[in-house]
């Protein structure tokens, strides 16, 4: 069920007194609300990116959900539940968000179950030990964390207040994985291990979250004139990686990348490349887990069917029997 | 009278109520990620992480009674499957939907029963928890008595899984009010209900409930018992394999 404004206006030239309207009131810092006029472009790319986040959340429960039966004490494992049904709540948010711009949920699910939207890399990487789920909280919360604060005030009405709840969940939950990280770094040399070889892991995959550098965004410069983004890919990478490395030095840790190096001049870390390769052949679809995690969606989808419908059924049938019974 | 209480049966009997919960919160945790609908994963999730709340009370109280300075986590994670305490139900594989959902509310009657006649036991602090955990235990046989409902009275399929699903639990749910005569201590001693009562609570509902549902109980079947001597069913060796691996794997670390 897209809406009319983007099936009507396809094709057509937006009228030129609209566009600058809806330039100005971005600039002059006011919301866009579901109500309002917007170029198609606008709403597609809104669709695309809030969709794209929503379907991360989802799939992100996968990685965690991993550990929780296998939770190391009954306060990990309270704390993981609560964790990964947070990221269940903000799919949800953010998919009633979405089906503000005029598209269902149920046709986001289709397309993220036919692969044909996509979530983030991140969920593609496996969790072989307990220790990844002190660095998925640690580095890809906090990745998160960076790209989400400023989504915070992204022009776009209710995104922009989605994330204000879901930023205050994702700093619990990237201190929660901090502190298993403490908890492990400072452990035994096997849990010490187990800490650093889950760093190893997710090192390189959570600066990728960040996106492609800015010289290879192609959505970067029209997203930034609309306030959807407020800052460049590489800039938020920057930033992240400058709060991250005193939080490995303080945790004993090392970070995988040998040419990360204080910049006097700069004020920030030099790091060494990004295998975009890696990305690209992630993104589209070779991962080491891109497979399983799709199917275990699907199967979920599938599996789940039978009892879709008989909620439905049995919905009519009782909004039938209190009419009848009305009259 | 409560310093004359046996500490061994009451330890017991704590264990009991604890290993239920925390087996069922186990089970329900399997669902986390793989719901029927994104709302049922949250509601699943959360009822299991008030199931291993509960478990963690439940073990508090019962640390406190044995001076070997032993915590919660000793008792979930470095315990085998004959020292656990919980009816064969709570330990059952999850099963689908149907299933998951019409032992979730075999339990939620029990529960409600329970710990409305426990938040009266003399035993304070058992009183405590119970009145914590009764909230939340409403809840629960809210949700799952209305999704009992839903399945039966809709789809031939739906109604097919759950009535296969009461094929295979029923004769699991006796178990559930069996008592020993340390309990019968208990009891006297109005620390806890008297399991008759809850058992006859328990029938009235459900047996009202499955009519309403034109759910037939099968006629026969494998009575379980044993989980109060710690002879259990072959799924929990597999369940308590998976939960406690990384405190045996790794003894004495801090997690």
């Amino acid at each position: 069920m897209y809406s009319q404004g983007l099936t009507d206006a396809k094709g057509q030239t937006e009228p030129a007194d609209l566009l600058a309207a809806f330039q100005a009131k971005i600039d002059r810092e006011e919301k866009i609300e579901p109500r309002d006029w917007m170029p198609m472009a606008y709403r597609k790319t809104l669709i695309r990116q809030m969709s794209q986040h929503a379907h991360s959340e989802i799939v992100g429960q996968l990685p965690e959900g991993n550990w929780i039966t296998r939770a190391p004490s009954l306060k990990r494992k309270m704390i993981l539940l609560a964790k990964v049904q947070d990221e269940a709540g903000h799919g949800l948010y953010i998919y009633s968000a979405t089906e503000t711009l005029g598209v269902s949920r149920d046709q986001l699910t289709e397309e993220l179950l036919t692969g044909k939207a996509k979530y983030s890399s991140i969920f593609n990487y496996p969790t072989p030990s307990w220790a990844d789920m002190g660095a998925i909280g640690w580095l890809v919360d906090g990745a998160a964390i960076m790209n989400q604060v400023p989504l915070c005030r992204t022009s776009y009405g209710p995104y922009a207040r989605s994330m204000v709840r879901i930023c205050k969940e994702e700093s619990f939950h990237q201190r929660q994985g901090y502190e298993i990280m403490t908890v492990l770094a400072r452990g035994t040399a096997a849990q010490k291990e187990m800490a650093q070889r889950a760093l190893n892991r997710t090192w390189w995959p959570a600066l990728m979250m960040f996106g492609p550098s800015d010289k290879d965004s192609k959505h970067s410069e029209q997203s930034m004139k609309w306030k959807i983004k407020r800052f460049s890919n590489d800039e938020l990478r920057q930033k992240f990686i400058d709060a991250t490395v005193p939080q490995a030095e303080h945790l004993g840790l090392t970070i995988p990348d040998p040419e990360l190096n204080w910049n006097e001049e700069t004020g920030h870390y030099d790091h060494g490349e990004i295998n975009w390769n890696e990305f690209i052949e992630v993104i589209h679809g070779n991962g080491p887990c891109n497979k399983e995690r799709i199917q275990a969606r699907i199967d979920a989808h599938d599996e789940g069917e039978w009892v879709r419908a008989a909620a439905e059924v049995y919905q009519q049938r009782h909004s039938n029997t209190s009419k009848s019974e009305a009259a | 009278m409560m310093s004359d209480l046996n500490q061994t049966v009451l330890y017991q009997y704590l264990l009991r109520l604890g290993d239920s919960s925390l087996t069922m919160g186990q089970r329900l945790a399997e669902w986390c990620g793989h719901g029927p609908y994104l709302e049922e994963d949250v509601a699943l999730t959360n009822v299991s992480l008030d199931f291993i709340g509960h478990a963690q009370l439940f073990y508090q109280l019962a640390v406190a009674l044995d001076d070997e300075h032993k915590t919660p986590d000793d008792l979930a994670f470095l315990r085998d499957a004959h020292e656990y305490r919980n009816p064969l139900i709570t330990e059952l594989p999850k099963g689908d939907f149907a299933y998951t959902t019409l032992k979730q509310y075999f339990i939620d009657v029990f529960n409600l029963n329970l710990f409305q006649g426990l938040k009266h036991s003399q035993l304070e602090p058992l009183a405590q928890v119970a009145k914590k955990a009764l909230m939340e235990v409403k809840y629960h046989l809210k949700r799952s008595e209305a999704w009992v409902v839903r399945l039966a009275l809709s789809t031939d399929e739906a109604k097919a899984r759950i009535q296969k699903s009461l094929d295979d639990l029923w004769f699991y749910t006796p178990e559930l009010f069996e008592v020993d005569d340390g309990m019968r201590t208990l009891v006297d001693a109005e620390v806890i209900p008297d399991y008759a009562t809850i058992k006859s609570s328990w029938q009235e509902r459900v047996e009202e409930l499955l009519q309403k549902c034109e759910l037939e109980p099968p006629e026969s079947g494998w009575v379980a018992t044993g989980g109060m001597e710690g002879e259990h069913s072959e799924h929990l060796g597999y369940l308590l394999a998976e939960m406690q691996f990384l405190p045996r794997a790794y003894p004495g670390c801090e997690w």
